[in-house]
């Protein structure tokens, strides 16, 4: 069975879709008999929800504005 | 009715082109450069390059995946100009294990759900600050993938890499996410005990 190490070091890829199938049972295996790991897959989903969350930073009225007024100065040249 | 005459008309303008995603260039290049001014500012700058090479705007069917990028284009321009801020983290910190030591240091000691309540002390301001002490490209990468959802092969194409090097940035950019967020947690006193600085 692979180390806790690499299989923490698979995680984000595994969650990503990004690993071999070979590596894929590899962590599998290892998920099915190591809790510690469980609570990093976990952890590792959180922190993606984390970032996904932050996806739409409010732009304030007045930034808003003046970008559309950039923009149409663009268009008219 | 005369085709050919039309088609001019119908071809979208430069504004009606762009403004469909001036809220997700800003929120891109805040997340990016992590100040409201100079995101605004990198928005601008992008719009000028998009301006100038508009005829390849307008042929293409993906407009937003070729502002971010032109966006791209401007912010790796501007950050070879940059140094390296003094709250970087160090690359030397990849093995380091955010998992691990919020169960070592116990920071949140009345919470049943440690990690999660841990993450939970980071608003979007917060987590787009801890983001700026992380290497540039690593960050582009973490952003690009975590934050919008683009898959490695289409960094390699947005970034000018290859998706060998993008997987290896995505890698190196998580394990200085997770040093990022412990130590801005420490240093901004939203642990217990922790006196601000």
């Amino acid at each position: 069975m692979i180390a806790c190490r690499d299989a923490v070091e698979r995680l984000w890829s595994y969650l990503d879709r990004n690993i071999d199938k070979a590596q894929e049972q590899e962590l599998e295996q290892h998920l099915g008999l190591c809790r510690h790991c469980c609570g990093e897959l976990e952890f590792a989903k959180q922190v993606r929800t984390k970032l996904a969350s932050t996806a739409e930073t409010p732009l304030a009225p007045t930034a808003r504005e003046r970008l559309h007024k950039f923009v149409q100065r663009l268009g008219e040249r | 009715m005369d085709v050919h005459a039309a088609a001019p008309e119908a071809r979208p303008s430069f504004a009606a082109l762009v403004e469909p995603h001036l809220d997700y260039l800003y929120a891109f290049a805040h997340k990016l450069c992590g100040e409201r001014t100079a995101a605004e500012d990198l928005v601008q700058d992008t719009l000028v390059r998009a301006f100038r090479a508009n005829e390849s705007l307008r042929n293409r069917e993906r407009p937003r995946y070729w502002l971010t990028k032109v966006l791209l284009s401007a912010s790796t321009d501007r950050w070879r100009k940059e140094a390296p801020h003094e709250n970087d983290v160090s690359l030397e910190d990849e093995r380091f294990s955010l998992f691990d030591t919020l169960v070592e240091e116990d920071p949140l000691p009345y919470s049943d759900r440690l990690h999660l309540d841990f993450l939970d002390l980071f608003d979007d301001d917060n987590l787009t600050t801890s983001l700026q002490r992380i290497h540039a490209a690593h960050r582009t990468a973490l952003v690009l993938a975590y934050v919008y959802g683009y898959k490695a092969r289409e960094i390699a194409e947005l970034t000018g890499t290859t998706t060998g090097t993008v997987l290896a940035r995505l890698y190196r950019g998580r394990k200085q996410l997770e040093k990022a967020l412990w130590e801005y947690a420490k240093q901004r006193g939203l642990l217990k005990g922790e006196s601000r600085t």
